[in-house]
């Protein structure tokens, strides 16, 4: 039991300082910044390597600047609230490490692109919401209710299962070259959320989802750019999904 | 004993389109074109770069010749049809992502109409209406078989 004794610095994690450049806008305005004006601004602050960004902005927050605002709830990958572009790539600040990002140089943390900014790295998700809800994402039967569990067999259940792992945390649609010239545009993550029911056996709505998604900016607006699935924290192959939509749309068979 | 059906809102975005599939079709199009263009294009290519002489056989003789026969002719209009259209239709698309205003839609969309229709007719007109020998032109640029036509 002398291995401890020996090597110390066995599992020590050393700090190290980061630089964090961060897009910041506020609505009321700073001393140096008119009302609504985006600007950068750098933070150097003490973090280990096994830190995540979303330490490193807490830091900043409860250390340097309190007026920093930016989303998070879990944070630990499961709420969906702090997607954020951190190094020109959407992912949650929760699941980055910093190791992973070259610490040695500036990272670059800005707002989702395509909504709205409120605040620092705030958002509007409502246009993003909204999508969601057009889609009907609620299971849709018709008849009597039974009096117990509707069931489906494993085979069927793995028809939707990738798409069953979505958080609403954005990345995906705000990751979009589609969704950023056309807003109207469902985005991918709408897609996603529909293809969950739409390949479920025991929904019935399928075609009025179908029927939304065939619109002038449905499925069709997707040009198969796959910054979605890139994007995507949850590892969900999204661009397979709106392509399984299409295929749906275009044969006429689920 | 019935169950309340859930009461849905009609889509945020309606389309504005009488044809509920136009841009399912739009799609498919886009599908099939694409790869019969590969094949006419690198084919077209090939016939005129790479066999015979290459680059330097293509001259006025050189297509005047091509184009005697039923099957180029055939060959290059469909390549001039499918290309404006499916090139088209691609500016469409990018017209209605990037342009937001409605009048500024309208004013695109219709120069981009009137020009691939435009360039489809010019190009059948020309591929239809060829002269191989024009009258006052210098023998030695036109196509063998025109001696047998004086």
């Amino acid at each position: 039991m002398t291995a401890t004794a020996e090597s110390p610095a066995v599992g020590e994690v050393k700090a190290m300082q980061v630089t964090l450049r961060i897009l910041r806008t506020n609505p009321e305005g700073t001393d140096d910044h008119a009302p609504g004006e985006s600007y950068w601004q750098e933070f150097q602050v003490e973090a280990h390597a096994t830190d995540r960004v979303l330490d490193a902005l807490h830091k900043i927050k409860w250390e340097q600047d309190g007026s920093l605002a930016f989303r998070r709830s879990c944070a630990h990958g499961v709420c969906g609230s702090d997607a954020m572009r951190i190094n020109a790539r959407n992912r949650l600040a929760c699941k980055t490490l910093l190791k992973d990002l070259n610490p040695a140089k500036p990272i670059i943390v800005e707002p989702i692109k395509g909504l709205p900014v409120e605040k620092d790295l705030i958002v509007d998700m409502e246009p993003f919401f909204a999508s969601y809800r057009e889609i009907m994402p609620f299971l849709v039967t018709t008849g009597n209710a039974p009096t117990r569990e509707r069931l489906q067999s494993p085979e069927d259940r793995q028809r939707f299962d990738d798409t069953t792992k979505c958080i609403l945390c954005a990345a995906c649609t705000t990751s979009c070259p589609v969704f950023w010239t056309d807003g109207q545009y469902f985005g991918p993550q709408a897609i996603v959320g529909a293809h969950r029911f739409i390949f479920d056996s025991r929904d019935e709505g399928q075609w009025d989802r179908l029927e939304i998604l065939n619109d002038k900016a449905g499925v069709w607006k997707c040009r198969t750019a796959f910054n979605c699935t890139e994007a995507c924290p949850r590892g969900i192959e999204v661009t397979k999904a709106i392509s399984e939509v299409k295929k749906v749309l275009t044969t006429g068979e689920i | 004993m019935m169950t309340a059906q859930p009461s849905v809102r009609p889509p945020r975005t309606p389309s504005g389109r009488t044809r509920r599939n136009a841009e399912k079709w739009s799609w498919v199009f886009m599908r099939i074109t694409g790869p019969v263009l590969l094949i006419l294009i690198v084919t077209h290519l090939f016939i005129n770069l790479m066999t015979g002489d290459g680059i330097s056989q293509i001259d006025f003789a050189f297509v005047a010749g091509k184009w005697a026969s039923p099957l180029w002719q055939v060959w290059d209009l469909l390549m001039l049809v499918l290309a404006l259209l499916h090139g088209g239709n691609g500016m469409r698309l990018l017209i209605n992502d990037y342009a937001h205003h409605p009048w500024l839609r309208k004013v695109l969309h219709s120069a981009l109409g009137i020009a691939v229709i435009g360039i489809i007719v010019l190009g059948a007109l020309v591929i239809f209406s060829f002269d191989p020998c024009p009258v006052d032109a210098d023998p030695s640029l036109l196509p063998s078989f025109c001696e047998d036509v004086r």
